[in-house]
């Protein structure tokens, strides 16, 4: 929107331009913007320094033995990569549980996030924001993971044992937390509890947004039920909000640790709940071991730009078709 | 003939009377009912934990050891409460201290990223110049690199800038949030070009036009991410990038309480209690415009 737009695209279409003719352009384009540059700089410099930098610079300290206190480290080469995937079983009980937590708890909160979306869009508007509050609840209330350790508790002051014991069906008390039979269910349960965030709420935001007449539309043109309804019209018109709640939930899914490390303490019985971000904070946290540790972020980014890239593909071909 | 135009006609009525009083197809109140039934019981289940914080931090301690556990408080008391206070005061810096802590960490990141994020957004929603698409695309992507995912990384880079064991560790991290910015930017998109452009003509810089026109057009928006932000903030935990007791903030003291078990569970619950009132109170008021403003965060192209 700027007033110097028209004079940096003209010459452009006039001729080919050679390669310093085109820098030479831009730079004159960027001084005459100087302005823009310097109003984004303070976000730019604070995002570089903490997101870009970070991201960045997993792979190349990842290639070296830094610990916080070798400086210069020394180059290692491909050193903690062999040994992440060779020699390091529990970062392979790591890779397994985080796609445990992703597959148990991203598709299903996903699909829960749009059903409660579309069922509460349903009703009348106060109760509308009533539930749209209950369900976002948890997420703002956050850190009380103490509580479903008291619900999870294996003693008998757990809730979970007290309410199953007056029911008819305790053979005796289960360890919820500590048997690793049952603590990755916990996890899970509690990973669902959290997982109505940013993404439920721009589903509900987006399902309140539909113009209405698209539905009268819809009706006059032979749509006879909810189930159509929801299929021909509302997921097309929803789908800039449905791929957002997607990269939330990767966001979710692959960086999941704190849940587990808060219910179950660090570290967790036979490592049942040690996810890739555990182990990322137990080299870099608990060892310091930052060049080891770069390493797994650097798999852990890696992961989730693939993984983003292909879910942004499939919901891309859907919605638009 | 005579009997499919009767069975035509009683298709119509029959989807005529699908349609209900609100024109929509499929609505009935018996149908409403099951959907709050549903909603209902799914919605026990996600309150059910901040209940039993509540009814913990008004448990005097004699009633914490029944067995089986009460979901309710007999003799409710507050002296939780005061416990908390007391416990809080007796380590090695005051509550007060904490307390002073956390809500100035979230106010300074909050402004600061409530600032920055609004400038940047309405450069790179209505400016154009050599590097802005570059610049959008890279805070899409960001999108996927919160703070938790790049924390053992930050700590080498404010390990490097030596923020470590200062309130810049807590508060730095926070104010480029590129969610905060993707929502800002989604936002500014809807204000009309006309009226910044009128501006514009009037001799207003960027900055001007940023302050008096583009903020006050875009409140909803400005609410969310204020709101997105204290959330974020309140509850981070100072003990990831900060280890002198004098920088710690309410989550790191609860965390702290609640290494000593289960018989501290009534401090606990009034922590709680008092950790997530704030945000909770500040959601419920501006509910409405947080839904107006996500309505725009969709991800398009």
């Amino acid at each position: 929107m700027s007033e110097h737009t028209d004079e940096a695209v003209l010459p452009r279409e006039e001729r080919r331009v050679s390669f310093a003719e085109r820098w030479a352009l831009i730079w004159r384009d960027m001084k005459l913007n100087h302005s823009c540059y310097l109003l984004l700089l303070p976000f730019l410099a604070f995002f570089t320094a903490f997101t870009v930098i970070p991201v960045v610079m997993a792979l190349p300290i990842g290639f070296t033995d830094f610990n916080m206190s070798n400086f210069p480290p020394n180059f290692v080469g491909f050193e903690n990569f062999y040994s992440l995937f060779v020699e390091d079983d529990i970062f392979l009980i790591a890779i397994r549980t985080t796609l445990i937590i992703a597959i148990f708890t991203g598709p299903i909160s996903y699909i829960m996030s749009f059903l409660l979306a579309w069922l509460i869009n349903e009703l009348h508007p106060a109760l509308r924001t009533f539930f749209t509050i209950i369900f976002y609840m948890p997420t703002v209330a956050g850190n009380i993971y103490f509580v479903w350790q008291l619900i999870f508790s294996g003693d008998s002051y757990g809730y979970l044992n007290s309410i199953m014991a007056s029911l008819g069906f305790g053979t005796g008390a289960i360890q919820w937390l500590t048997d690793s039979n049952y603590l990755l269910y916990c996890v899970v349960i509690v990973h669902l509890w959290v997982s109505m965030g940013a993404g439920f709420l721009a589903m509900r935001a987006g399902f309140q947004s539909i113009d209405k007449s698209m539905y009268e539309a819809g009706a006059i043109e032979g749509i006879r039920n909810r189930g159509q309804e929801l299929i021909y019209i509302t997921i097309p018109t929803m789908g800039p909000q449905l791929m957002f709640a997607a990269v939330m939930q990767i966001v979710a899914m692959f960086t999941a640790d704190l849940v587990g490390r808060s219910l179950l303490g660090f570290p967790s019985t036979d490592y049942k709940a040690h996810t890739i971000m555990t182990h990322a904070y137990d080299y870099g946290w608990v060892r310091f071991e930052m060049g080891y540790a770069s390493a797994i972020c650097f798999i852990l980014f890696l992961a989730m730009l693939i993984s983003n890239e292909v879910i942004q593909k499939v919901l891309r071909k859907y919605i638009n078709n | 003939m005579e009997a499919l135009k009767l069975r035509r006609q009683k298709e119509h009525e029959k989807f005529e009377r699908s349609k209900g009083k609100s024109g929509r197809v499929g609505k009935t109140w018996k149908k409403d009912i099951g959907i709050i039934i549903f909603l209902s019981l799914l919605g026990t289940f996600m309150l059910f934990p901040i209940y039993i914080a509540l009814v913990a931090s008004i448990k005097p301690v004699q009633e914490i050891f029944i067995n089986p556990p009460k979901l309710y408080a007999i003799n409710p008391t507050v002296e939780n409460y005061e416990q908390l206070f007391r416990i809080a005061n007796n380590s090695w810096v005051p509550f007060s201290r904490n307390v002073f802590n956390s809500v100035f960490v979230t106010t300074t990141a909050t402004v600061l990223h409530v600032f920055f994020a609004c400038t940047a957004a309405y450069i790179l929603a209505k400016c154009r110049f050599p590097g802005v698409r570059l610049i959008n695309k890279i805070i899409v992507v960001a999108l996927l690199f919160n703070s938790t995912a790049t924390y053992i990384m930050q700590y080498m880079v404010m390990a490097r800038l030596g923020m470590i064991d200062t309130y810049m560790a807590l508060i730095f991290p926070l104010v480029a949030d590129s969610l905060g910015l993707f929502l800002m930017i989604q936002c500014i998109g809807q204000v009309p070009d006309s009226i910044i452009e009128s501006a514009k003509v009037d001799g207003a810089s960027h900055l001007k036009v940023c302050w008096s026109i583009v903020m006050p057009n875009s409140k909803p928006a400005l609410m969310t991410i204020i709101i997105f932000q204290v959330q974020k903030v309140w509850n981070v935990n100072a003990g990831v990038f900060t280890f002198n007791e004098a920088y710690k903030t309410i989550p790191t003291v609860i965390a702290q309480i609640a290494a000593f078990g289960i018989s501290m569970q009534g401090a606990l619950g009034a922590a709680a209690v008092f950790l997530m009132t704030p945000p909770i109170i500040i959601f419920i008021i501006s509910q409405s415009q947080v839904m107006e403003t996500m309505a725009h965060a969709g991800l398009k192209e």
